[in-house]
């Protein structure tokens, strides 16, 4: 069950270098064989790599626990990654930190309330210029087998 | 070299659709050991059996990869300003999947070219498994 109290919850920053080789194996991952990741010395990360926080972050970069949502009603409704300039190339350090941005409530189509949270995480390059944010949004149903609709996404915006 | 301003339009549809499948388990290994995110509903056939289903959850960062692999393979991976996904309908192994696009706005914005994308894939079925939104700047 969420708890609303994890709102504007942040996470402690970490850091996530950007490496050639992981940037290989997620490309092969999502069946791409672009020479912009694969050819080039310095490669560009895929739009979704920066996902691998998962592999960074360790728990005190990680606010999400505290939002306690139900592993059997919660899932992963949407993700976006917005960037300031081209992604992140092999060989960036990236300074991290996420956030529990958003809670709100929104009735479901089948009856029942919907629980959407939002985390963001903001990556910040050596310089300290914000190179993306990415923006997660979950869901918690309030019946254990019911799944959203399709009709029955995150607010737009 | 990289697709011409000139050549995208508006409700242009780009190259032929990404066809992906049947999926098999290993997907969604692979992209997990990828990313980091090993929860095992997406791998362990046991776990997945106790949570309830008959096989284990195709991970839906990965038919979301398919899409974006669509469009970076067309418009260039370096070019990519943004990118969302909505999940839609859950995937699992034996399923096959078709990603495409089209452009659905074609721009300037602070003295760069720019086109929005709409994403589609797409399961056998014709139901929708993942929607797409991605902005590309055009290089000149």
């Amino acid at each position: 069950m969420v708890d609303r109290n994890a709102l504007g919850a942040e996470g402690e920053p970490f850091i996530l270098e950007v490496e050639r080789g992981k940037i290989r194996e997620y490309a092969r991952a999502i069946r791409s064989e672009h020479s912009a990741y694969l050819g080039d010395e310095r490669p560009v990360a895929p739009a979704h790599f920066l996902t691998t926080t998962f592999l960074w972050e360790g728990d005190e970069g990680n606010p999400w626990p505290l939002v306690e949502m139900s592993p059997a009603r919660g899932m992963h409704a949407e993700q976006e990654y917005v960037f300031h300039g081209p992604p992140p190339r092999a060989g960036t350090r990236l300074t991290c930190r996420s956030r529990i941005e958003e809670i709100y409530e929104k009735q479901g189509t089948r009856g029942g309330g919907l629980t959407f949270v939002i985390m963001t995480t903001e990556f910040r390059d050596e310089s300290g210029a914000l190179r993306a944010v990415a923006r997660m949004t979950a869901v918690e149903t309030a019946a254990v087998p019911e799944k959203p609709a399709p009709d029955e996404g995150p607010e737009e915006g | 070299m990289g697709t011409e301003w000139d050549d995208l339009a508006e409700g242009g549809a780009g190259p032929p659709p990404l066809v992906v499948g049947p999926l098999t388990v290993t997907d969604s290994v692979r992209y997990q050991g990828a990313s980091g995110d090993m929860q095992p509903i997406h791998h362990d056939a046991e776990f997945a059996a106790r949570a309830g289903y008959a096989a284990p959850l195709t991970v839906g960062m990965f038919p979301a990869g398919l899409l974006t692999t669509w469009a970076t393979d067309w418009l260039g991976p370096e070019h990519v300003r943004r990118s969302r996904v909505r999940w839609k309908t859950q995937v699992w192994p034996g399923d096959v999947l078709t990603c495409s696009g089209s452009v659905a706005r074609k721009y300037e914005d602070a003295g760069e070219r720019r086109v929005d994308l709409d994403l589609v894939c797409a399961k056998q079925d014709g139901s929708v498994a993942v929607q797409g939104w991605m902005t590309f700047v055009v290089p000149a």
